[in-house]
């Protein structure tokens, strides 16, 4: 619990019971019988690790305390950590109240485990500010190596932090002129109390008739030098000259510029004296103001010819509690655990666009609240990747592109009738339902709404984003896996095909095959409930059929079309072992997927397949797939004797979203990719293959392949709906080597 | 008076001074020196700041560092007037003048001009050793203005020669005389230019020589409203010139450098003379409206490593309107009297103590203004306490971007220059404990009598070279 300045940030630890949807297979000694479904579904009670941080002011101190008070009541907590200068003064009424023991933890200490713990587990977590910009916040990808950094801390003093590991940090400089000299002088100048009031005078305010200008002296530009005419001579400088007035909003902006000129300089010196690039800013002076964000870019610009960037965090006023909160619970193990944003959970980054919800810019902080779930595994890059540090999941950038954002988002919305719908007929046995279903369109439309005018409250907005909130936002009011029941039908009715697609695919010419195989891959991904116009259809026609599904295909030449190469390489060697990310159930996994995969192995290469952890529309998850594989395994020899001689292998991803991030991939599936020489990477699908990993490089050839079931997505790319993406590529090293 | 004997005399300073003004300005004249050093000054510069008395230095190409040829040949020109010492009488006015020109000796009057944001610097020689019937000759207004500077040490409301500063028995081009250091606010620069044009001064056929900012932005004024024209001067060439030139002569036989000797101890803190034997490299920080911090590598090599805009002005902006007063002199006045802690957070005020995590000590100050937060502390404070802090907040800030800069240059001298400086010895003080402190004693402050003055002595030191013709050394 840091307690800093005005605001209190606190940090708590809950275990959350969730449902969780189950399936688990039938005994197969038992005779089938027909209309028997293929495995049992269950709704689970399961607990999972959540984080959350609130902020409230001050004044609500016994509020809050009453607060923790009521979360304390059944456990066995006997000390409660706490930070910054409140952690001393509110010592006594802290230990009155709650009769815990308050440990004090030192601010910093607790500031750079908060700022390493942001930076290593959110996405877009660092934004560059720019304010004349299409999108103000450009945020950044996450750099698998978050040190070394240089962390400037603005309260009311300035500290220089450098930070060189998890534990190795260390105050190299700071400054007396910070946030309070602002507040202190600005309030003696212009007679104003507040830190916010302060800022809105500034940006008002026009320094040049405070300041003394190089022109003011000169004339002009001093060119010789590059100094131009407006550049900032003498802070105040007229001030001291000439015996006039000056007005409060004048003196603010001076004042302001006065300031964040001199920390952008101080920090560029220690930048440039450590030899660091990446330099973070944050605390209250800094925290979500974009007029202080924007001086400070501005002055690190100037300083360093724009070579450092001024970064920004979006949980930055939470870092201290972070801290705190890790400091005392040891959670924090990244060889155990990782953390991510939940969506449903967590308030935005606030808008500042001058014109909307002045409500909300006054009140002075980054966000309300941050909820962060635990997952129990460890998350890594994909040792393919060709460079993780450039990578970027998402194809499209919907903070920058406008038009796309204003068609994701009024899709989204459009569609949410029908989540709603699927939510409560997944659930009929469950009380409240319909209630629950409602809240969750409330939440989910609300999440939009805010996205509308803040698309950059929780980072780059993405089609993937708005795909993962809508599934926190599905689970936050359990609706674990509302597609189960679709996902097992679905199965269940494609099981029954299977070998009859394998034994008219055998009597083809290997050449025939070969297509055949790619084009059942391709109709079998027409079946997508997570496209509004395939939901549409099934909704209406559960009869759609897989040679349906074919006949719908584009004819080739496709919109992208390597099919004549991949034909080419098939006559080469055999791969030695395909990474394949799977997408959805019944006809795609098991009539599409299965028997390329066949192929592959009567070809010698090894597979492993990557699905799921969780559900996410109707993916397959991995203990879906466990259950679907040994079914298969029981008709098809080729795959028992692949899973048998560990040929086939069947491996989580580590993800529950319908899109795929390549830098956050379970621990495990990375150890089976470079154990077994991975040289081939298979992604199907739109979300995995379009919507993200379209531009991804990797190391190895790879086969990105999908059906454009979205009209508007299809003309932007230049072509229809059920248009067809078969991209193969070959990293430009092995092709030169063949060559 | 015998002018030859004179500057013979082994008056003790005199000639160690001349020699090192030998070993300082005798390198060839016109050399290319300036504006190489410009070069490396212009691209790596990082300094929104400007310096005070204007901004930055130029790499106009103008002058710059090489010798001063006049200076050169001054050893030559006391042989030579030695020489013919005898027959002074028989000299005309017409021989005078003509002679003067030949020995590359500019008209009387010489001026040196540097106009700053906030004030503008002027440096009068006046001769000393004029034979009687020359003085006759001399023209009248020349005399006037000669008679209006040295009688007085104010000047209208504003102008005043700092007396103390004056130089004595300097030999100059074979002329020996006293450099006098007058100031006045650039404000009242059009009643100067008036005043110009009011007494003719253009009818004297002087070249002008001024540096600074103003000499870029009065310079259309200087021509049309006196008929003068201006040599415009770089001011941070002339800033190292004319601080070279200074340390070189000495302070009337003592150093004009000085620094603080155990500057950690407020109890035993003495300023102590020195001298600046072989000052490069050296950080050149000149403290004026603005700052400039300078690295110096030789006479005519350096770089502007970077400025601020908390100078000088921002100190006197701030009290000015913090605390109603109007003059510099006035703010320090109060500065002294003040208590800085009343306004200013300390590390103890937030930590109960030291900050042992970061070795920060309890009494430094963890943030400038930071009391004046609280509605409270705002209506216990005095005009005095908010001078105080002023003061020091704008003071450790200089001192500690000049260590960054020091330590990021890897020079160990820092020099602090500029009127920001005069009469403050709070700001002496404590750029000289902050030098120490922070740096655990490996940076040396020091600073020089005449603070402001370098970069009008440096254009005085053009203007004697302006006339020089190219010449040998002897």
């Amino acid at each position: 619990m840091p307690r800093g300045g005005s605001l209190t940030k606190l940090a708590y630890y809950s275990t959350v019971q969730h449902k969780v949807a189950k399936v688990r297979s039938f005994d197969h000694t038992a005779k089938e019988t027909e209309g028997d479904p293929l495995y049992e579904i269950s709704v689970q009670e399961e607990i999972t690790a959540r984080l959350h941080f609130i902020k409230f002011e001050n004044t609500y101190i016994e509020t809050c305390l009453d607060f923790i008070k009521d979360h304390l009541v059944n456990t066995e907590t006997k000390v409660i950590k706490a930070t910054g200068g409140g952690a001393y003064k509110f010592k006594e009424l802290i230990e009155k109240k709650l009769r815990l023991k308050v440990d004090k933890e030192d601010e910093m200490t607790c500031l750079i485990k908060g700022c390493n713990f942001v930076l290593r587990n959110i996405p877009h977590e660092a934004f560059v500010y720019a304010k004349h910009a299409d999108s103000e916040f450009r945020f950044q990808n996450t750099h698998p190596d978050i040190f070394p950094y240089l962390l400037i801390n603005i309260g009311s003093g300035v500290s220089i932090v450098k930070v060189e590991s998890e534990d190795k940090f260390e105050r190299i400089g700071g400054s007396s002129i910070g946030g309070g000299t602002f507040w202190g002088l600005g309030a003696l100048l212009t007679k104003t109390k507040r830190f916010d009031e302060l800022l809105q005078l500034a940006s008002r305010g026009q320094h040049s008739s405070v300041d003394m200008l190089v022109k003011d002296i000169y004339g002009g530009a001093y060119s010789s030098l590059g100094l131009t005419g407006d550049l900032i001579a003498s802070s105040f400088g007229k001030s001291a000259t000439t015996d006039k007035e000056f007005s409060k909003e004048d003196m603010a902006k001076s004042l302001l510029h006065m300031i964040s000129n001199d920390i952008g300089q101080l920090a560029c010196l220690y930048a440039r004296l450590h030899n660091l690039s990446r330099v973070y800013f944050g605390g209250f002076f800094i925290r979500g103001h974009p007029v202080t964000m924007h001086t400070i870019t501005y002055s690190i610009n100037f300083f360093t010819k724009g070579e450092v960037q001024a970064l920004f965090l979006r949980h930055e006023g939470y870092l201290g509690a972070i801290g705190a909160f890790l400091k005392g619970a040891e959670e924090d193990n990244p060889n155990q655990y990782s953390w991510g944003e939940n969506y449903a959970g967590s308030s935005g980054l606030m808008s500042v666009s001058p014109d909307l919800n002045p409500m909300q810019r006054a009140r002075s902080g980054t966000f309300d609240m941050l909820e962060m779930d635990r997952l129990e595994r460890q998350l890594v890059n994909l040792p393919l990747l060709q460079d993780p540090s450039s990578y970027v999941p998402d194809t499209v950038d919907l903070t920058e592109d406008a038009l796309a954002r204003e068609y994701w988002l009024s899709c989204f919305e459009d569609a949410l009738d029908g989540v709603v719908k699927r939510a409560v007929a997944s659930q009929p046995d469950l009380p409240q339902a319909a209630e629950r279903a409602e809240k969750f369109r409330q939440k989910y439309l609300h999440k939009l709404q805010t996205l509308r005018h803040q698309p950059f409250a929780y980072g780059s907005l993405t089609v993937r984003s708005l795909l993962d909130t809508r599934e926190h936002c599905l689970n936050e009011f359990n609706f674990p896996d509302p597609y189960s029941k679709v996902k097992q039908k679905e199965n269940d009715v494609a099981l029954k095909y299977f070998q009859k697609v394998v034994m008219s695919l055998e009597k083809l010419s290997w050449e025939q095959r070969q297509f055949a195989l790619v084009k059942g891959l391709l109709a079998g991904n027409v079946f997508d409930w997570g496209a509004k116009a395939i939901s549409d259809v099934l909704e209406s026609d559960p009869e759609f059929g897989f040679e349906e599904a074919k006949r719908q295909l584009q004819e080739r030449p496709w919109l992208v079309d390597c099919y004549n190469e991949w034909l080419e390489r098939l006559k080469g060697p055999p791969h030695k072992c395909a990474l394949f990310f799977v997408d959805n159930s019944g006809i795609d996994i098991i009539l599409g997927v299965f028997p390329f995969v066949r192929e592959l192995l009567c070809r010698g290469t090894e597979v492993v397949l990557a699905s799921n952890s969780g559900p996410a529309l109707n993916d397959v998850t991995n203990s879906e797939l466990q259950i679907l594989t040994e079914r298969i395994a029981a008709m098809d020899s080729v795959i028992q004797t692949a899973l048998k001689e560990d040929k086939l292998t069947l491996v989580q991803s580590g993800s529950s979203s319908p899109c795929l991030d390549l830098s956050r991939l379970d621990k495990a599936l990375a150890t089976v990719v470079l154990e077994r020489h991975t040289d081939l990477v298979v992604i199907e699908g739109m979300g995995r293959a379009i919507h993200t990993n379209y531009y991804a490089m990797l190391n190895c050839e790879s086969l990105k392949l999908a059906v454009i079931k979205n009209s508007w997505l299809a003309e932007r790319l230049g072509g229809k709906i059920f248009s067809v993406v078969f991209k193969y590529e070959v990293p430009f090293k092995s092709q030169e080597l063949k060559q | 008076m015998d002018k030859g004997k004179c500057a013979l005399e082994p008056k003790s300073a005199a000639v160690h001074y001349a020699n090192g003004l030998q070993n300082g300005f005798c390198s060839p004249q016109r050399s290319s020196g300036s504006s190489g050093g410009s070069a490396a000054a212009g691209p790596s510069v990082a300094g929104l700041g400007c310096s005070s008395p204007g901004s930055s230095c130029s790499c106009s190409g103008s002058s710059g560092g090489g010798g001063h040829g006049c200076f050169e040949s001054l050893h030559h020109h006391v042989l030579q007037e030695q020489q013919h010492n005898g027959s002074p009488a028989k000299r005309s006015r017409l021989r005078r003048r003509t002679e003067s020109v030949r020995k590359n000796r500019p008209p009387f009057p010489w001026f040196g001009m540097d106009i700053g944001g906030t004030l503008v610097k002027l440096v009068y020689f006046e001769p000393k050793d004029t034979p009687a019937e020359e003085e006759q000759e001399e023209v009248e207004n020349l005399k006037s203005i000669r008679k209006y500077l040295t009688s007085n040490v104010a000047y209208g409301n504003t102008g005043v020669r700092d007396v103390h500063l004056e130089l004595k028995e300097l030999s100059i081009c074979g002329r020996r005389g006293s450099l006098h250091f007058i100031r006045f606010p650039t404000q009242a620069m059009h009643s100067f230019i008036q005043m110009g044009r009011d007494k003719n001064f253009s009818s004297l056929h002087t070249t002008l020589c001024a540096t600074g900012g103003g000499a870029y932005k009065f310079e259309e004024d200087f021509r049309t409203m006196a008929d003068l024209q201006l040599l415009k001067l770089d001011e941070l060439d002339c800033l190292i010139q004319g601080l070279l030139y200074v340390d070189s002569v000495g302070f009337n036989g003592h150093p004009e450098c000085y620094f603080f000797e155990n500057p950690s101890d407020p109890e035993s803190c003495v300023k102590w003379p020195c001298c600046l034997d072989n000052p490069f490299p050296m950080l050149l920080v000149n403290i004026g409206s603005g700052v400039s911090i300078l690295a110096v590598y030789s006479k005519d090599d350096y770089k502007r490593v970077t400025g601020t805009s908390l100078g000088g002005g921002t100190f006197l902006g701030l009290c000015c309107l913090l605390t109603g007063c109007e003059t510099f002199e006035e703010a320090l006045e109060m500065a002294a009297k003040g208590d800085s802690t009343n306004v200013d957070k300390l590390v103890k005020d937030i930590y109960g103590g030291d900050y042992e995590r970061f070795g920060l000590q309890g009494s430094a100050v963890a943030s400038s203004f930071g009391h004046m937060m609280s509605k409270e502390k705002r209506d216990s404070i005095s005009k005095e306490d908010l001078a105080r802090a002023t003061l020091v907040t704008i003071t450790n800030n200089i001192g500690s971007i000049a260590r960054m800069c020091a330590v990021n240059e890897k020079i160990d001298r820092v020099v602090f220059v500029g009127n920001f400086l005069r009469i403050n010895t709070i700001s002496t003080k404590l750029l000289a404990y902050a030098m120490d402190f922070w740096s655990k004693g490996q940076l040396k402050a020091l600073f020089l009598e005449h603070e402001g003055y370098f970069g009008a002595v440096g254009a005085f030191l053009e203007l004697l070279k302006s006339s020089d013709d190219p010449r040998d050394d002897p």
